[in-house]
């Protein structure tokens, strides 16, 4: 067979198939189909590059795409549907290294020997493969670690950060110079492993200084880089499929990260500048201070009477959720009340959580059906007629200041307005803010009860009460 | 603005418009509000009740359309109503435009503007002013009273001392929303209930009210879904097997409820005369499709016949016979219409034609009829429209980001073109495959739908390890160091591949209705 033509053609197919693949995605319905299309797609793609360009080696190349793909499938059939971010950040953090790593060895050891503008060009390609992998690399298993809790979630606010990262892009910039002259003379290699540190460096700092409100615009970042990473070493093995495939993460992570910015009304710069009440928003942030009049605590026997009296309740989960693990709790109290003829329905935020879409998994994980999950879009308007709403461990996501009050931080971010319903009932541990850092008002309206305590366990006690 | 609510005068109709509560809430919208005197008579809300719901009561519906800016109806204007209607009025009612092209012409000249609750899109946004689905819930409930009523046994099956009584057994075909509610009444009534629709998606919808869904045994698998999450016509085989099924039920069941619809088009005949004949004695025939035709061949719109002791019951007024319930549904599905019309609440209407909900429901406006309404393409799930873009913050930036992307796109001009100054042949064509990729990324990316972005995550992270080829085109390197390192980025990636197409699989696996 002639594996000269094969393997383009091939990589035609596959490049077809992931754009299906994401196309699915577009309903539930569709979607499953869709990652079977992705699955495809990256297995005509090995097997055309296995067969067509792999002259020897077979079985080192077997054993590591054997080992690979076992701890692959361990890590993905152990994950709990609460640390799904962690798994993404740091499976991000894989394909920075790998960008490196093929950056680095296509340098040490190129296949053609390229002279002139050619040459350059090469060498910005690699350049910038190696360095927005070792972003993709650094930044994601910070974030990882933020995340799974292992660093704490507060922003690092280094004094002059701004400044800090200015030198070293400009760095980074000055050593591509450098890299690019002694390339053409035969060297490289030493500007080549300062810049990588550089890299390294700035995409710790570049996490470190966001705070966890901001995770789910970090994740969706990270995604977006390694697309352009798989790209840029695209271009420098000119090879389309890459460029390609690279392309179409790179632009699903941006317009995810978009989206995440708009739902939280941030400038995506802002976000990556880092740290919430940059400049004049911080002395409001310092409001939460502030007496702002008594809370009326419930306890679960009460919580259940009115969830069994009310007609429409909408149930509103956040991060503390799925910290408490309550998501299976909160579908058994569901599936209660609709027994009883109660229409209950949830009220998803864009930003719940810490990725785009956190809270959908853990529902659809616990069984709720998705056409009673409905987006914040689509249900704000129907609060005046919902009888009890429940908050989850979610706290800015409902604060009416962040329409109320133009000195908040969280200023024109748009809120699920549950206090325009009859009751709002919230979950809390106790009256600590949420990431942002600021008392929300809602807790201290006369048609708002607090339930004290951890949600699994305060849930428990609700459901038993039904 | 003022609300007048006439007394409806078609024969026989016993709903009204609006309710004393509804009446409350539109005050609270700055509206005043008005009703002829014994509007809600019919349907148990006295005119006193109205005055206390701060309504004024009107004597004659001459006066009451004069000092109206709004008025609502049931049903479509008769004659006398066309006559009464001011180019400065809007009207909202019952009108079916399709079927009644010559009244859309008279409302069109006279200048008014007439929304069309009929015509109130298939939206999930327009669901709480969808009167369609609250007028069908209603029917399928009334449906298995009228059944009942006419039903010589329990719905229940018993044991008592005086002996075993065995269970109705109760067939609903078309399981939308007149069927579904059937299902959910019969059901709570103690009847056994069996369903069958054609659009495989409701099995379980009809499963889910714990009713036995109907298997058609039928080779292919045709879909009667159509447009906007209606039937649609089908095969003519389909139908044969279909009426097969039904003629083996007929024998077994001691009621049919029918609601099968199709829109636009005549009822379809499902029960033959022989069929129905072919029930036991004494069961019971309601076909909610009497309007359009009927389902059944003995059927008599609007009457009851009695045909080889099998009751066929033709009432076409089902929702006015529970006129109470009808009208306060109905007002509600107005009073929402009416909210989103009213954005200010200073009780003043805005005909918003660029509001899908709004634009689907106006028929006509300002002399030109404006039926029908660009068709939104939506199935049982609705792709999502890309996000409205802008809210107000970012209109008052305008000018000067208006500057800034003209500047930026002015260096991204330039500096693209000093690339291809100097840039080879092979470059460019890499660089015009990037491009492109990158706008067909955002195409497809747009259409995701939100609740799908953390699989989306999970799925582009594995596919992004695409890069695993880099490390294969290196790994049968000569230089062992070369090769060791392209192979420890091919385990790597491979944790990636494998790592994020499982996961990704267990998520979508979760996703269910």
């Amino acid at each position: 067979m002639n594996f000269e033509s094969i393997v383009p053609m091939s990589y035609i197919l596959a490049t077809v198939l992931f754009i299906l693949a994401l196309g699915g995605l577009s309903n539930q319905e569709t979607a499953r189909r869709g990652n079977w299309y992705g699955i495809t797609g990256m297995a005509i793609a090995l097997i055309a590059t296995i067969l067509g360009v792999v002259t020897a080696q077979y079985t080192i190349l077997l054993v590591a795409l054997l080992i690979g793909g076992s701890i692959g499938l361990f890590a993905a059939s152990r994950v709990q549907m609460t640390q799904m971010p962690e798994l993404v950040a740091i499976l991000h953090s894989l394909v920075g290294v790998a960008a490196v790593a093929v950056g680095y060895v296509n340098f040490m050891d190129p296949t053609e020997h390229l002279t002139g503008v050619e040459l350059t060009i090469h060498d910005i390609e690699t350049y910038l493969g190696v360095l927005i992998g070792a972003v993709t690399f650094s930044g994601s298993v910070i974030a990882f670690g933020k995340l799974s809790g292992r660093i704490s979630g507060n922003p690092l606010a280094l004094p002059a950060r701004h400044w800090l990262n200015l030198g070293l892009l400009l760095a980074a910039i000055w050593f591509g110079r450098e890299f690019v002259l002694q390339s053409a003379a035969g060297g490289g290699m030493q500007p080549l492993i300062i810049m990588t540190v550089i890299a390294l460096l700035f995409g710790i700092h570049m996490v470190m200084a966001i705070g966890g409100a901001d995770m789910p615009v970090v994740v969706s970042m990270l995604n977006s880089y390694s697309g352009w990473a798989a790209s840029a070493t695209g271009f420098m093995l000119g090879n389309d499929l890459l460029i390609v495939t690279g392309a179409l993460v790179g632009s699903s992570g941006a317009i995810l990260s978009y989206i995440m910015c708009r739902a939280m009304n941030r400038k995506f710069l802002a976000v990556i500048a880092g740290g919430f009440g940059t400049g004049g928003g911080a002395p409001a942030a310092a409001g939460g201070g502030e007496d702002q009049g008594e809370v009326v605590p419930v306890d679960p026997i009460e919580t259940a009477e009115l969830l069994s009296n009310a007609k429409e309740v909408m149930i509103i989960p956040g991060y503390g959720m799925a910290v408490a693990q309550a998501q299976h709790t909160v579908f058994e109290i569901t599936k209660t009340l609709r027994e009883k003829g109660v229409n209950v329905r949830f009220g998803i935020h864009p930003v719940a959580g810490r990725m785009p879409g956190h809270m959908n998994v853990l529902l659809a994980e616990a069984k709720v059906p998705y056409d009673i999950v409905y987006e914040m879009d689509e249900i704000n308007e129907d609060f005046p007629d919902v009888d009890v709403s429940v908050v989850i461990g979610a706290n800015d996501i409902v604060n009416p200041s962040a329409l109320t009050d133009p000195d908040s931080p969280i200023a024109g971010m748009p809120v699920l307005e549950c206090w325009k319903g009859k009751t709002s009932i919230v979950l809390k541990r106790s009256m600590a803010t949420g990431y942002a850092g600021v008392q929300n008002p809602l807790f201290f309206l006369d048609n708002t009860r607090m339930l004290f305590g951890d949600a699994k366990a305060t849930l428990d006690e609700v459901l038993k009460n039904l | 603005m003022k609300i007048g609510v006439p007394k409806e005068i078609y024969a026989g109709e016993r709903r009204v418009a609006t309710t004393p509560d509804v009446v409350a809430q539109l005050t609270k919208l700055g509206f005043e509000v008005a009703v002829e005197s014994g509007a809600g008579t019919e349907s148990s809300f006295s005119d006193d009740a109205f005055r206390e719901a701060g309504c004024d009561v009107i004597a004659s519906a001459n006066d009451l359309w004069a000092k109206s800016d709004i008025v609502l109806k049931v049903r479509a204007p008769e004659s006398d109503e066309v006559a009464r209607i001011r180019s400065d009025q809007t009207l909202i009612s019952f009108l079916w435009p399709a079927q009644n092209p010559e009244l859309l012409e008279q409302l069109t000249a006279s200048g008014a503007t007439v929304l069309a609750m009929d015509s109130v899109p298939r939206i999930s946004r327009a669901q709480k002013a969808d009167a369609l689905s609250s007028m069908a819930n209603i029917a399928g409930y009334r449906a298995v009273v009228e059944a009942a009523q006419h039903f010589g046994r329990f719905f229940t099956g018993q044991i008592t001392a005086a002996g075993k009584v065995p269970p109705a057994k109760v067939l609903v075909i078309g399981a939308g929303v007149a069927g579904l509610a059937a299902i959910g009444a019969a059901k709570s009534m103690g009847a056994i209930v069996r369903s069958f629709d054609t659009r495989p998606e409701v099995k379980e919808q009809i499963e889910s009210m714990d009713a036995e869904f109907l298997m058609l045994d039928f080779e292919d698998d045709e879909d009667g879904s159509g447009e906007g999450g209606y039937a649609k016509v089908m095969s003519d085989e389909f139908i044969k097997a279909e009426m097969e099924l039904f003629a083996e039920q007929a024998k077994d069941v001691d009621i049919i409820i029918t609601t099968a619809l199709i829109p636009g088009k005549p009822a379809p005949k499902l029960i033959t005369a022989e069929t129905a004949r072919s029930m036991k004695d004494g069961s019971v025939i309601v076909d909610l499709a009497a309007e359009q035709g009927g389902n059944c061949e003995l059927t008599v719109a609007g009457e009851v016949v009695v045909d080889s002791g099998v009751t066929v019951i033709g009432y076409t007024d089902l929702p006015s016979r529970l006129a109470a319930q009808s009208s306060q549904l109905y007002a509600t599905n107005l009073r929402h219409l009416l909210t989103d019309m009213t954005p200010e609440k200073d009780g003043n209407i805005v005909v918003d034609m660029e509001d899908e909900l709004v634009r689907g429901a106006t028929v006509c406006k300002d002399g030109e009829t404006t039926w029908p309404p660009p068709a939104p393409k939506l199935s049982a799930a609705p792709p999502k429209a890309a996000p409205e873009p802008a809210p107000v913050v970012e209109k008052e930036e305008k000018p000067r980001s208006f500057l800034g992307t003209a500047i930026a796109m002015a260096v991204a001009g330039a500096a693209l073109l000093g690339m291809g100054a100097v840039a080879p042949e092979s470059f460019m064509s890499h660089f015009t495959v990037f491009v492109l990729a990158c706008f067909v990324g955002y195409m497809v990316i747009w259409n995701v739908t939100a609740a799908l972005h953390t699989p989306l995550m999970s799925v582009t992270n594995a596919i992004s390890s695409i890069i695993v080829i880099g490390a294969l085109m290196q790994i049968s390197s000569d230089n062992s160091l070369t090769m060791w390192i392209a192979a420890v980025t091919v385990g790597i990636t491979s944790i990636n591949i494998a790592g994020g197409f499982a996961v990704t699989r267990r998520m979508l696996e979760m996703f269910r209705k």
